[in-house]
């Protein structure tokens, strides 16, 4: 763009008479433009500034500071300089670690669950042979319609025994499940996050698959390729960059796990107010009114998601890197 | 063309394969909505008979009537809160988002990148950090438990600003502005004369993005409200769900409060089916 500008300024520049004006006009459009982009930056800029930076300050610097009452507990309290001493107590803290084994749990179980399902399904409507197509994308996307709370709600009752008639046609073939039970209740939650969003990243897969060029799969079906070859090794390494971006968002939703498990803990005692890190942080925080333990404990979850994020970008940057090589 | 695709449509077999692995999803899709839609049909006694299809009792209106006069009235009170906070709130926050990533595309400055950068962090920082200490900020101003409380936070969308920058590349080309330029336009004028103009669809598209994360929100709004006039739909759902568990009366009511806190999603994503396509689109490929 800036390029294009002194393009035609240079072509301008013989007809002028001082040469030095043009200067001076192009340093006005320059600055008049960087007026107009502050104008549109700074609204967002005040937001990122106010609700986002102060408050990530805020946490990392409450996280070292405790409060102190002198004098045996009778005197005022004051906040005083505590050091790493609350990231200390979160970390050898069985039910922090135990939270962040669940999440970690349930992210290994959830992420490929959710990346396999809905690719497999993107790469079956891309297949061409599904009927009622638009449809088909419709009714699977009718979940990211419905709000992560109510989600939560419908699959609450259809674990619940004597309303649920999952559970009653379960029944009737002898078979019980408990759906809230020690084991099952991690993978009941899983259901409601793929549930909840299956529909939605199989569609990102699939506009990413249509996206392919024609001619990429007809060189592959002239290669004598069948179509779940075709699907396999020709259309899903195309698409990798979907792949990644959805594990991605998956992962940081995944380790934020907090509305599922506060829902159903209201009605099975296998969930406590500390099951993930985020019900950890905001019982630390809401219930025994330990600022300073909250914050650290959001700090290391911060640090954990970045570390975690960074750790899949570069290890898909190698192994795509190590793929260009084979070729 | 034709014979590539006679080469990959599978055989019949094959094809009912496929039909079959498709019908089951959407069954799984459709019928926990269609359950809920069966649900709020129902009274309490069968409700707890799991007896659905019995077409012997039809208390819809009787479950309506019961939920707008529940504790008061709250439930419209909840409604409107909702609608306020995420029409308001992802109207204002898109128009944010979208002139921010239009600027970063269109100008040139210096640290452009690692700007961006920071903006692209931010998509990444959990929720559940940042609400402490915007408890106390908020507490510090004397805004906790008030609307602003909860309207503010939710405008910043730095995903939205990722996105209004790849609409603003697809949809707005260079030349529109370097004509506009010649023709004497100022910036501005020309970003909402004509650029916002071309940008609609992405415009609509992170609309609904955030519309959908503010009807969701619910840490937020339990961190920041005590007072229950004050709470949207999902937190109030929430609360009356806990209820539900003491007093079983409240169980018909939050069935078909979740009926009805779905609907405006579903219309907003039907009305405006086609401008998302288009820009769901555009978004996940680049």
């Amino acid at each position: 763009m800036t390029t294009t500008t002194t393009g035609t300024d240079t072509v301008a520049l013989p007809r002028r008479t001082a040469p030095l004006s043009s200067a001076d006009q192009r340093r006005g459009a320059r600055r008049r433009r960087l007026g107009a982009c502050g104008v549109l930056m700074t609204p967002f800029f005040v937001l990122l500034v106010t609700v986002f930076l102060i408050p990530v300050g805020t946490a990392v610097w409450l996280s070292f500071f405790g409060a102190d009452q002198p004098g045996l507990g009778f005197g005022p309290e004051r906040t005083v300089f505590v050091g790493l001493r609350s990231y200390a107590a979160v970390l050898t803290d069985p039910t922090f670690l135990g939270g962040l084994g669940t999440v970690a749990a349930y992210c290994l179980f959830y992420i490929p669950l959710m990346v396999v399902c809905a690719l497999a399904l993107a790469l079956l409507l891309d297949s061409g042979v599904v009927r009622l197509r638009a449809w088909a994308q419709l009714a699977l996307f009718l979940p990211h319609a419905v709000p992560g709370i109510i989600a939560a709600i419908i699959w609450l009752y259809l674990y619940t025994p004597g309303i649920s008639p999952v559970i009653e046609l379960l029944a009737r073939g002898d078979i019980t499940v408990d759906f809230l039970g020690v084991h099952t209740v991690l993978p009941s939650i899983v259901n409601i996050a793929v549930w909840s969003n299956l529909g939605y990243n199989t569609i990102i897969f699939y506009a990413a698959l249509q996206a392919v060029p024609r001619e990429v799969i007809e060189a592959s079906v002239v290669d004598g390729a069948g179509p779940v070859r075709t699907a396999l090794q020709v259309k899903t390494p195309l698409v990798r960059s979907s792949i990644v971006m959805v594990a991605m968002f998956t992962l940081i939703w995944g380790l934020q796990l907090f509305t599922e498990p506060m829902l159903l803990g209201q009605q099975t005692p296998m969930i406590n107010s500390r099951f993930t890190p985020s019900m950890y942080i905001y019982d630390a925080a809401f219930n025994r009114n330990n600022y300073s333990l909250a914050a650290a404990a959001s700090v290391i979850l911060l640090l954990f998601t970045i570390a975690l994020s960074y750790g899949v970008t570069r290890w898909t940057n190698r192994s795509a890197e190590k793929q260009e090589a084979a070729r | 063309m034709t014979t590539t695709s006679a080469a990959l449509r599978p055989r019949l077999l094959g094809r009912t394969a496929v039909n079959t692995v498709v019908g089951v999803c959407v069954l799984y899709t459709l019928l926990p909505v269609l359950w809920l839609v069966l649900a709020a049909t129902k009274n309490r006694d069968a409700l707890f008979s799991s007896e659905l299809l019995s077409l012997g009792d039809f208390s819809f209106f009787a479950n309506l009537g019961e939920l707008f006069a529940m504790d008061g009235g709250l439930f419209s009170r909840w409604y409107g809160n909702s609608l306020l906070y995420a029409v308001l709130g992802a109207a204002l926050g898109a128009l944010i988002s979208v002139a921010c990533g239009y600027a970063f595309d269109k100008y040139a400055f210096r640290h452009k990148e690692k700007l961006f950068g920071v903006v692209l962090a931010a998509v990444m920082v959990p929720q559940t950090v940042l609400a402490l200490p915007l408890y106390l900020m908020a507490s510090g101003v004397g805004l906790v438990n008030t609307f602003w409380a909860v309207f503010l936070p939710v405008l910043f969308n730095p995903f939205g600003v990722y996105l209004g920058r790849i609409f603003s590349q697809g949809y707005v080309p260079d030349e529109v502005l370097e004509a506009a330029r010649i023709d004497g336009a100022g910036e501005l004028a020309t970003y909402f004369r004509v650029a916002l103009r071309m940008l609609g669809p992405g415009l609509v598209t992170i609309f609904l993005f955030q519309l959908t994360a503010i009807w969701n929100n619910f840490f937020l709004p339990m961190v920041m409200l005590s007072d229950q006039d004050l709470y949207p739909l999902s937190l109030g759902l929430y609360t009356w769900n806990s209820s539900a568990t003491v007093s079983p009366e409240y169980y018909p009511v939050v069935v078909m409060g979740s009926l009805l806190a779905v609907l405006p999603l579903i219309l907003a994503f039907m009305m405006l089916q086609r401008f998302w396509r288009s820009g769901l689109t555009a978004g996940a490929v680049k």
